[in-house]
């Protein structure tokens, strides 16, 4: 038992006129030990709230999350966040941010102090250890974020959009990157994007989600992270599956666009 | 007015000559080949050499309207008149009409000269004299040496300079101006220029010299150093005893829903009163010594770095709250690692202000009561129309403001350069 199960979560907050909203319904899976997730959905379809939720940041209404048998009740150190970006501590350098985790929980300094050294190696930035973090190119903050997190030696991290304010190329990059961490560590990962591609190029799984309640909407298993550990991700988009697999769910997700905004449309009218 | 038309003038004087001469030599930065300018906030640079042409243009205009001897001679606004003039009266009397001159010597108002020496001159009129210090005017009883007087209506002036004149007429004469009191005396105006008076204020090298003495004597006894010390004592006192309770009420509002709800009302009523309405207050429970002043330095830093501290924790993104949490940091970790460093340059902010309103208030409570301090020497000072005092103290009251602004700004670049860069 050493899988990351969302147990028919459901989420329903009340608002202050009375009305509620319903965030998630019944939503479940399993995750196995070292699966890659990508989860996608319009906006307002529940992802970053679900993710929330099997951080510990907020508590489902009704269901639960269990890690290895464990029930979830509050964040710890065993499921690591990546967030989008901002969430590096500014007043702390580039080695002191990612020996972070490993201080909290009080590690010897000697030994997280390699473990550091090795994991900037890892993400290149084994020339900018002892800078700040708000002298490095959003990229770069990126690329800390993700040491930060595997410093702790998680066992499951959770991605919030955490490419999505890169530029296209240093994304395509950084892409590169997961995949590789994810192959050499063998985390289980849950990865929330706005973007098909990155869901598909990522995402041994990929998850659509939708809206109104948030719900999971189809679920795939895809070939190309596994084909594109240590490859040109260029090479990957000329399979000759990614094409049609890409428009698919591209439709998907229009159509549930659409119909949010018919809804909208529904009630001005 | 015309020391403003003289700014202005300078003002103007001086842009047209330093783009004249001195702007052809300009480095080709960046900022000097944007050809938008109006507008770019960023591409406004305070002109260097506006900077230090304003600071001399304010010494130039003190000094010119205070006829300083820094500056030369031909700078200076007209003084007063000072020296012999005269005039002559016509007076009517039982004997006829008669004419007598009036010697006047008006002198420097800090020295008191003897009075000129004339002959009384003929008929029953004699000749008069008068002393009047510049600035000053004089009555001139014209008709005490004279052999028929005005009290019984035997005489009286019907003209002066050979002008007609009636009680309560003014006449215009070399160096002044005379006038005819409605008794029918004279009153003699000697011309006062366009100079200040030095108890109105002094020339620049005034205030230095006073400065330089009140270095080494002190005034009120206490020299100048004693006094600035209090006060920035005082500042210091205050503003530490308000700190050190201030920011961690501040974090127990951002920080607890109980403290937050307790202490907002008192807070929220607190911070818009000015401090200086507590002075009465605070004198009737604490007196006019050092605890009352300390007391009062302690309110008005208190609020604002209560409140500068709640903003500090407030301003903590909840994705560094979250990360840290999720890498295993506990409350009192979050606490040291992350909320206190985050909220440091919010309440950097709030101590340059804080201190800056303590060094305010502190010249103001010293005003109202003090023994010694910057603020009671310029208010004693102030009572004997001792100009040069109260200026020199203004002086070094904004100068030491500054530099306290300097250094919490100095001390903020260096305890805190990730401000702004999160």
């Amino acid at each position: 038992m050493s899988d990351l199960v969302i147990d028919n979560i459901s989420m329903r907050f009340d608002l202050p006129n009375g009305d509620y909203v319903q965030a998630l319904k019944d939503v479940s899976l399993t995750l196995k030990r070292g699966e890659l997730m990508s989860v996608l959905g319009p906006s307002g379809c529940g992802k970053t709230t679900l993710l929330n939720i099997v951080a510990g940041f907020l508590a489902p209404t009704s269901g639960e999350i269990r890690l290895d048998g464990n029930r979830v009740d509050g964040p710890a150190a065993e499921r690591g966040m990546v967030f989008q970006q901002g969430a590096l501590f500014e007043w702390m350098s580039v080695r002191e941010n990612v020996g972070f985790g490993p201080k909290m929980k009080g590690a010897n300094k000697a030994e997280s102090r390699e473990k550091v050294d090795h994991l900037l190696d890892v993400v290149g930035l084994q020339d900018f250890k002892e800078k700040m973090v708000y002298e490095l190119s959003g990229g770069m903050q990126q690329r800390v974020a993700l040491a930060r997190c595997l410093a702790n030696d998680p066992d499951v991290i959770l991605m919030d959009e955490p490419l999505g304010a890169l530029d296209a190329l240093t994304r395509e990059k950084m892409q590169g990157l997961v995949l590789k961490l994810w192959k050499e560590t063998g985390k289980t990962i849950i990865l929330i994007t706005h973007s098909v591609e990155e869901a598909l190029l990522l995402g041994e799984r990929l998850l659509v989600m939708a809206p109104r309640p948030g719900r999971i909407h189809k679920e795939y298993r895809l070939p190309f992270a596994d084909l594109g550990v240590g490859k040109d991700l260029r090479e990957v988009k000329m399979h000759p599956d990614y094409a049609p697999k890409r428009e698919e769910i591209l439709s998907m997700i229009w159509d549930m666009e659409e119909e949010i905004m018919g809804r909208t449309e529904e009630k001005s009218a | 007015m015309i020391p403003l038309l003289i700014y202005v003038g300078i003002f103007v004087g001086a842009y047209f000559a330093v783009k004249f001469i001195v702007r052809r030599a300009t480095p080709q930065d960046f900022t000097s080949l944007k050809t938008v300018t109006f507008g770019d906030e960023s591409a406004v640079r305070a002109d260097r050499w506006a900077s230090i042409i304003s600071v001399v243009a304010l010494f130039v205009l003190w000094g010119m309207f205070t006829g300083s001897a820094l500056l030369p001679k031909f700078m200076h606004m007209p003084g007063p008149f000072m020296g012999d003039t005269q005039f002559t009266y016509t007076a009517e009397g039982p004997a006829g009409t008669d004419d007598a001159t009036v010697t006047i010597r008006v002198h420097p108002v800090d020295q008191k000269p003897d009075a000129p020496e004339v002959e009384p001159g003929d008929g029953w009129a004699k000749n008069d004299v008068a002393v009047i210090g510049a600035w000053r005017s004089g009555l001139i009883l014209w008709d005490k040496n004279d052999e028929a007087n005005r009290r019984n209506d035997e005489a009286r002036i019907t003209a002066i300079n050979g002008t007609p004149v009636q009680p309560g007429d003014r006449v215009r004469t070399d160096n002044g101006s005379v006038s005819i009191t409605d008794k029918g005396t004279i009153n003699y105006t000697p011309y006062k220029g366009m100079q200040m008076e030095p108890i109105w204020l002094p020339s620049p090298e005034a205030v230095w010299k006073r400065f330089i003495s009140l270095f080494d004597e002190g005034y009120q006894n206490f020299t100048l150093l004693q006094h600035l010390g209090w006060s920035l004592l005082r500042v210091i006192a205050g503003f530490f005893f308000g700190a050190l309770v201030g920011i961690p009420l501040g974090y127990a509002m951002g920080l607890s829903n109980w403290f937050r709800g307790w202490f907002d009302p008192i807070v929220e009523f607190m911070r818009p009163v000015p401090p200086l309405a507590l002075i009465p207050l605070v004198i009737i429970w604490a007196g006019i010594g050092e605890t009352g002043k300390i007391i009062l330095l302690f309110l008005a830093a208190l609020w604002i770095m209560a409140i500068a501290a709640r903003a500090g924790v407030s301003g903590v993104k909840i994705s560094k709250v979250h990360a840290a949490y999720s890498l295993g940091a506990s409350k009192w970790q979050l606490m040291r690692y992350v909320i206190v460093p985050n909220s440091l340059p919010e309440i950097f902010t709030g101590a340059r202000v804080a201190m800056g309103v303590c060094w305010g208030t502190v010249v103001a409570a010293e005003l109202v009561a003090a023994e010694k301090g910057a603020g009671m020497m310029i208010m004693v000072a102030s009572r004997f129309q001792l100009t040069d005092i109260v200026i020199t103290g203004i002086i070094l009251i904004g100068v030491i403001g500054y530099g306290i602004d300097i250094l919490m700004r100095k001390a903020e670049n260096w305890l805190v350069p990730w401000k702004g860069r999160g």
